[in-house]
């Protein structure tokens, strides 16, 4: 069985101006120990996605339908307080630019302590112990602990972030960009280790950007998302060896890289679409070189192309388009 | 520069005046959602049409021998004055003999003269040397907040006093001294510290690299960003300038001839205000409309604010 | 392409003082932002200045179009020194031949102002007085990046547009007044990845089109391979290497360069990086030491380089040079 379960999950919020369908019908899977990647632009719904599974959701968001199954229990009817105690111990998360939400009148130790006694019945010197543990399991001096935010640097606020975010043992973390403010030596680093953490302790991992090479490097699976829908999903290399949605074929050729033959980078026209009034048929048709009829008329199911590949996509480009990457 | 096809242009005061229409019209969207502004600005309207009416009145029904604000006197109710409301007096005399309503009426244009000019002088200053400090720093900033931390420190009541005995005092000479002293006081730091988040912005280098200098900046660029709030603030300066005219008025510190605070000042001194339920008609209404005034422009200025700091960051 | 020399930087240096607490303290610290750079740039070329932030590349574009002045060091274009310009018209001519693109797309706008309006300022800022002139070439400026029919991006603000839309506008900005010479800070770091590869496409277009050499600043080493010519790579306010950019990102001499190219991620699940050899964190440039500066980091320093002062450039192969003692 899968740690986590999630199929047909479809999250809207409601604003003034209509319903925003932040995400639709996105399922997947991630096993014990996996690393999933999550990637896609801005505005595509992965946070949306994350924040769903913590059932973080502000008051105008309502997940419509879907089942969100950790563990094998679904949590999408599951009430707050029961939500309460599968957060941080079952699923942990490290959001966004979380490094610039450390309190700054409280010591960062302090902080990791609270976040530990609301979750474990510890005491404070146990917490403390505790604290330090994950100091040094995230390669920091355990006597930072006692120092406040404004004195660490960005990159030990994020590794104090991750030490926060795995102090109850969690089965499956969710990063949510955890290097993109980070120097590129840094990001080396950090990424390094929480990959080595992983393992060691076999977590599950879903890491969420919009930096591919980032994702490449990371994940073991790769989710690709565009306009609130999951569109294609498949392992590591096949994601980039063997890409066959438009959309990931385009995003692939998009980065430059360092490595590699030099070649000209595909510009992709458009805008991603306002989710307020996402367009009919597949989403990404407006943008995209292979769209027929269909594509403007109907949404195109997700399915199994072949074994563990899933594309959502009426054209899918088995050669890998006139644009893959080599 | 090679071949370009020529594009047409409407004129551009037409475009800007379209664009003026349109973001005006939506400001007032939010200013009507905000409900209390539009409350604040019907009172206001209220008072316009109140002030209105005296000419009127004055042409019409009232003889003016009577009900002069300042001269009249009813012969008929001769030892009763102050007299009590009535057909003929719907708010009483005061105790020389003069309709309340007829004072009340006359005195609201020159609280609304008072407050706007007073407020407008302020926010004027403040808005000038607070972009000033703020684009340049060093010793011209040093010298303004220090001269702003005189000013908040200063006896103004003091100088009003002094000023008095050398020239006669008006409305429109306290507008000045009162604009003046605010404008280089507290909202001056105020709009100072608005200011400064404007001049980091990179869209202030970004003129710089233009090629604009000092004076460029600041009016194109500072002063256009920080006027919402300037204009925020002049709500509440006038409720300010209103009421300390009062104030002073009332404590017969300033010899002008007539406005609700002196209507507050001849009841005080003819004594009557010690017995508060009888004499109502006194210090009621004057009151009244001091409060309601000053109430309804701050009303206006909170409804200001909902236009002024959106919520939504448009990103 | 690259033939003449435009740009010249030698012994470029800034400092800012550190403010201390005590208003009367005498010895006063600084941050030594940037240090002794030399670097030219050909006409016609677009170089690259890359590195971690902190390295000092932001403040180095600053001083090129002045918006700060140098603590010491000459800047040279097109053969002549312009730091001493401070005023007038000859400050004006140098802000017609030399212009910059800012990181931020949102804020380098003035959002009370419309789109004619921000493009229009350098050329009504020039003097070009005739407002029909001035419609005329911010409209052919707003097709030529892209934002076609430009009668209706002309009169719409800031915030009715996109991300990668306003950048556009930013970049018309900065090539309306047809410079020779533009500083880009980071342009696309800050738009959604989908929209970068238009912008940076469009940037090589206008270098092309309007005859423009850059000074491509970023701290995205594939995006410098993309774009640059030639680079250098700073750190702590001083130049490592340059060279040619594919030479310097394929073949990194200098051991930070090397620790750098090596952490960068590549978008190939199969490709193996090589180890990332350095030490330590980044410290801030506060009164530096006299010797290398890279050393507490650096992975072959040892105790002879700490002798010697802080090493000079080197010319170590064609047109690649380096600053390290121990090559």
């Amino acid at each position: 069985m899968a740690l986590l379960d999630v199929s047909h999950l479809t999250m809207h919020y409601t604003t003034k101006m209509g319903d925003v369908h932040a995400v639709d019908d996105v399922s997947f899977k991630v096993d014990v120990g996996q690393a999933l990647g999550l990637v896609g632009e801005s505005g595509c719904g992965k946070t949306s996605v994350a924040m769903s599974l913590m059932k973080l959701l502000p008051d105008n968001a309502r997940i419509l339908a879907g089942k969100i199954v950790f563990e094998g229990l679904d949590l999408v009817p599951l009430p707050e307080e029961k939500v309460r105690k599968i957060r941080w111990k079952g699923i942990s998360m490290v959001f966004q630019a979380a490094m610039n939400s450390l309190n700054p009148v409280y010591r960062v130790g302090d902080q990791i302590i609270e976040a530990i006694q609301q979750h474990l019945p510890l005491s404070i010197e146990e917490a403390r112990a505790k604290v330090a543990k994950l100091y040094t399991l995230v390669e920091m001096d355990p006597k930072l602990m006692d120092r406040y935010p404004h004195e660490y640097s960005g990159g030990m606020k994020q590794r104090a972030i991750i030490a926060m975010a795995l102090a109850c043992d969690p089965k499956l973390i969710i990063a949510d960009e955890p290097t993109t403010a980070l120097d590129v030596i840094v990001q080396d680093r950090i990424l390094h280790r929480i990959d080595e953490i992983r393992k060691e302790l076999n977590m599950a991992m879903m890491y969420i950007s919009h930096d591919i090479a980032v994702i490449a490097e990371v994940s073991d699976v790769i989710g690709v998302m565009y306009a609130g829908r999951l569109v294609e999903f498949a392992d590591t290399v096949t994601i980039f060896k063997r890409p066959v949605h438009p959309y990931t074929i385009a995003l692939m050729s998009a980065f430059p890289s360092i490595k590699g033959e030099k070649r000209p980078l595909v510009h992709l026209p458009g805008e991603p679409p306002d989710l307020l009034n996402p367009p009919q048929g597949c989403r990404f048709h407006p943008r995209c070189q292979y769209a027929t009829t269909i594509c403007r008329e109907q949404v195109p199911p997700y399915q199994e192309l072949e074994s563990g590949h899933y594309v959502a996509c009426w054209n899918p480009q088995r050669e890998g388009g006139a644009n893959a990457r080599a | 520069m090679t071949d370009r096809t020529t594009y047409k242009f409407e004129p551009l005061w037409k475009i800007r005046l379209r664009l003026f229409v349109r973001s005006f019209r939506k400001n007032w969207g939010l200013f009507w959602e905000s409900r209390i502004g539009p409350l604040g600005l019907f009172i206001i309207l209220g008072f316009v049409l109140f002030m209105a009416a005296h000419p009127i009145l004055m042409s019409t029904v009232w003889d003016p021998r009577v009900y002069d604000p300042i001269m009249g006197f009813d012969p008929k109710l001769v030892g009763q004055h102050p007299a009590p409301p009535s057909w003929a007096h719907p708010l009483g005399t005061d105790p020389i003999g003069r309709d309340i309503l007829s004072q009340l009426m006359w005195s609201t244009r020159s609280e609304f003269a008072l407050g706007i000019t007073s407020a407008v002088i302020t926010v004027t200053i403040g808005t000038l040397i607070g972009s000033i400090c703020a684009y340049f720093g060093g010793l011209i900033d040093m010298f303004f907040m220090r001269l702003a931390d005189l000013v908040m420190l200063f006896p103004f009541i003091a100088l009003l006093i002094v000023m008095q005995s050398i020239i006669p005092m008006d409305l429109l000479k306290l507008a000045l001294i009162m604009g003046g002293l605010g404008g280089f006081g507290s909202i001056t730091i105020v709009l100072k510290s608005q200011a400064l988040t404007v001049k980091v912005k990179p869209y202030i280098e970004a003129a710089k690299v233009a090629g604009g200098g000092s004076f460029h900046i600041i009016r194109n660029h500072i002063i256009p960003n920080i006027l919402p709030i300037s204009f925020l603030y002049m709500m509440f300066n006038v409720t300010s300038a209103i009421f300390s005219e009062a104030a002073l008025s009332f404590f017969g510190l300033l010899d002008i001839r007539m406005s609700w605070g002196i209507m507050l000042n001849t009841a005080q001194d003819a004594g009557y205000l010690g017995a508060f339920g009888y004499y109502w008609w006194l210090w009621a209404p004057p009151g009244a409309a001091i409060t309601l005034l000053c109430f309804a422009f701050y009303l206006v200025g909170r409804g200001l604010d909902e236009i002024v700091n959106p919520r939504l960051r448009k990103r | 392409m690259p033939g003449r020399e435009l740009v010249r930087v030698e012994g470029l240096t800034k400092y800012f003082p550190v403010k201390k607490r005590l208003f009367f303290s005498r010895t006063r610290s600084f941050i030594h932002a940037v240090e002794d750079v030399t670097f030219t740039v050909q006409k016609g070329e677009i170089f690259g200045l890359v590195g971690e932030s902190g390295c000092g590349k932001t403040t180095t574009g600053k001083l090129l179009v002045k918006l700060y002045e140098p603590t010491r060091g000459s800047i040279h274009l097109g053969g002549q020194d312009v730091v001493q310009i401070r005023r007038g018209d000859r400050l004006r001519e140098f802000r017609r031949r030399v212009q910059m693109i800012f990181q931020d797309p949102y804020e380098s706008l003035n959002p009370r102002m419309t789109i004619f309006d921000i493009v229009a300022e350098p050329l009504a800022v020039q003097g070009v007085r005739s407002l029909a002139e001035r419609e005329q070439r911010v409209a052919d400026l707003l097709s030529k990046v892209g934002l076609t029919p430009p009668e209706t991006f002309m009169f719409r603000y800031p915030h009715e547009l996109s991300g990668g839309q306003r950048q556009r506008v930013a970049i018309a900005r900065a090539m309306v007044v047809n410079p020779e010479f533009v500083a880009a800070d980071e342009p696309t770091s800050m738009l959604d990845v989908s929209i970068r590869a238009g912008v940076m496409k469009l940037l090589l277009e206008l270098r092309e089109v309007l005859n423009v050499s850059y000074l491509y600043i970023t701290h995205d080493l594939a995006v410098a391979r993309y774009m640059c010519d030639r680079l250098a790579v700073m750190y702590l306010g001083k130049v490592v290497e340059i060279g040619p950019a594919e030479g310097v990102i394929q073949e990194p001499l200098h051991p930070y360069t090397r620790a750098l190219i090596a952490a960068v991620p590549v978008p190939d699940p199969t490709y193996k990086r090589e180890p990332v050899e350095i030490k330590g964190d980044v410290s801030a440039p506060i009164d530096p030491p006299s010797y290398c500066r890279f050393l507490p980091r650096c992975p072959i320093g040892d105790a002879t380089c700490k002798g010697l002062p802080h090493p000079s450039l080197k010319e170590v192969r064609a047109g690649h040079f380096v600053a390290c003692h121990k090559l």
